[in-house]
């Protein structure tokens, strides 16, 4: 059974970064879904299986931590996990992140040991 | 040089090393280190910039050539890349958005917390760039094949943090 994948980034650069990164893993991948923001991201969740959110934390017109509330705060997708990617070394938006339910996060730069390790676990609790 | 310009010259070295090697693959040279105080030259190539705000404000900026703009694209992305064009700009402002948060993470411990602007990218030639006042910049240039690329922050205290007070447990920095 393979995982389908949401990246959410302003930057293309990063999420064909992602793409690339996630196919390298090894994991057990199958789709993996891009949106520009927040709000491309709530689209995408409306028409497409997720297994799991990657976001960045900083885009404009809807940024991260929204999306997450927006995954949260739904009876549909609550149950998704979502990892927060972040250049924000600072605790603030972090600890913010997780007290809105993140279910981890990772820190550019990164590796594509980094992303393996982190989502290896949520993406083995979600598939049956 | 100031100790706080010493500091921020140690940041973005190290802060560079660590994004060229996680993200292209490559090993940058040391950096060359100088304080721009003056009305810098006209550029030819990419600058990018981005903000940074809390107790301490200012900008950071990554510029280089447009074939080094090409080289980081291409290596970022394993794409040939050979003119600048959409996809290099962003690789270029996301380069500048790892570098510049990579040094905002390592002063937050010296200088409480800061915040980190969307980075914006320009490219052309002869054209000049300005901070509003009189600003001082930390400048590093590093070689990387062959090819320069200067990344530069510069930073002074707002408001608050002209007050010792506002500022418990952080290091006292001549500025």
């Amino acid at each position: 059974m393979e995982s389908d994948i949401l990246v959410v980034d302003d930057s293309a650069a990063i999420r064909k970064i992602l793409q690339r990164v996630l196919r390298q893993t090894g994991m057990s991948i199958g789709a993996i879904h891009e949106a520009g923001d927040g709000v491309e991201a709530v689209e995408t969740l409306k028409t497409r299986k997720v297994d799991l959110v990657l976001t960045d934390i900083n885009m404009p017109r809807s940024d991260g931590l929204q999306l997450l509330a927006a995954i949260r705060g739904s009876a549909e997708w609550k149950h998704i996990p979502v990892v927060m990617i972040t250049t924000e070394g600072g605790e603030t938006k972090v600890a913010d992140a997780v007290r809105l339910g993140a279910s981890g996060y990772v820190r550019k730069p990164f590796t594509a040991d980094q992303i393996k390790e982190k989502l290896t676990g949520f993406l083995e609790a979600v598939l049956p | 040089m100031t100790e706080l310009e010493n500091l921020i010259a140690e940041c973005i070295s190290a802060s560079t090393v660590q994004v060229f090697s996680t993200m292209l693959e490559a090993q940058i040279g040391p950096c060359r280190v100088a304080v721009e105080t003056g009305s810098p030259e006209a550029n030819d190539g990419v600058v990018s910039f981005i903000g940074l705000a809390g107790s301490w404000a200012g900008a950071g900026s990554l510029a280089c050539s447009p074939a080094t703009a090409c080289r980081a694209c291409s290596q970022m992305l394993m794409t040939e890349t050979t003119s600048v064009n959409d996809e290099v700009l962003d690789a270029v402002a996301e380069l500048t958005n790892m570098i510049i948060g990579g040094v905002k993470t390592d002063l937050e411990n010296h200088l409480g917390p800061l915040g980190l602007s969307i980075p914006t990218v320009v490219y052309g030639r002869n054209f000049k760039t300005k901070g509003a006042g009189s600003t001082e910049w930390v400048v590093c240039s590093f070689d990387w094949e062959g090819e320069q690329l200067v990344v530069k922050v510069c930073l002074a205290p707002s408001e608050e943090a002209r007050f010792p007070h506002h500022l418990p447990g952080h290091v006292a920095l001549e500025v």
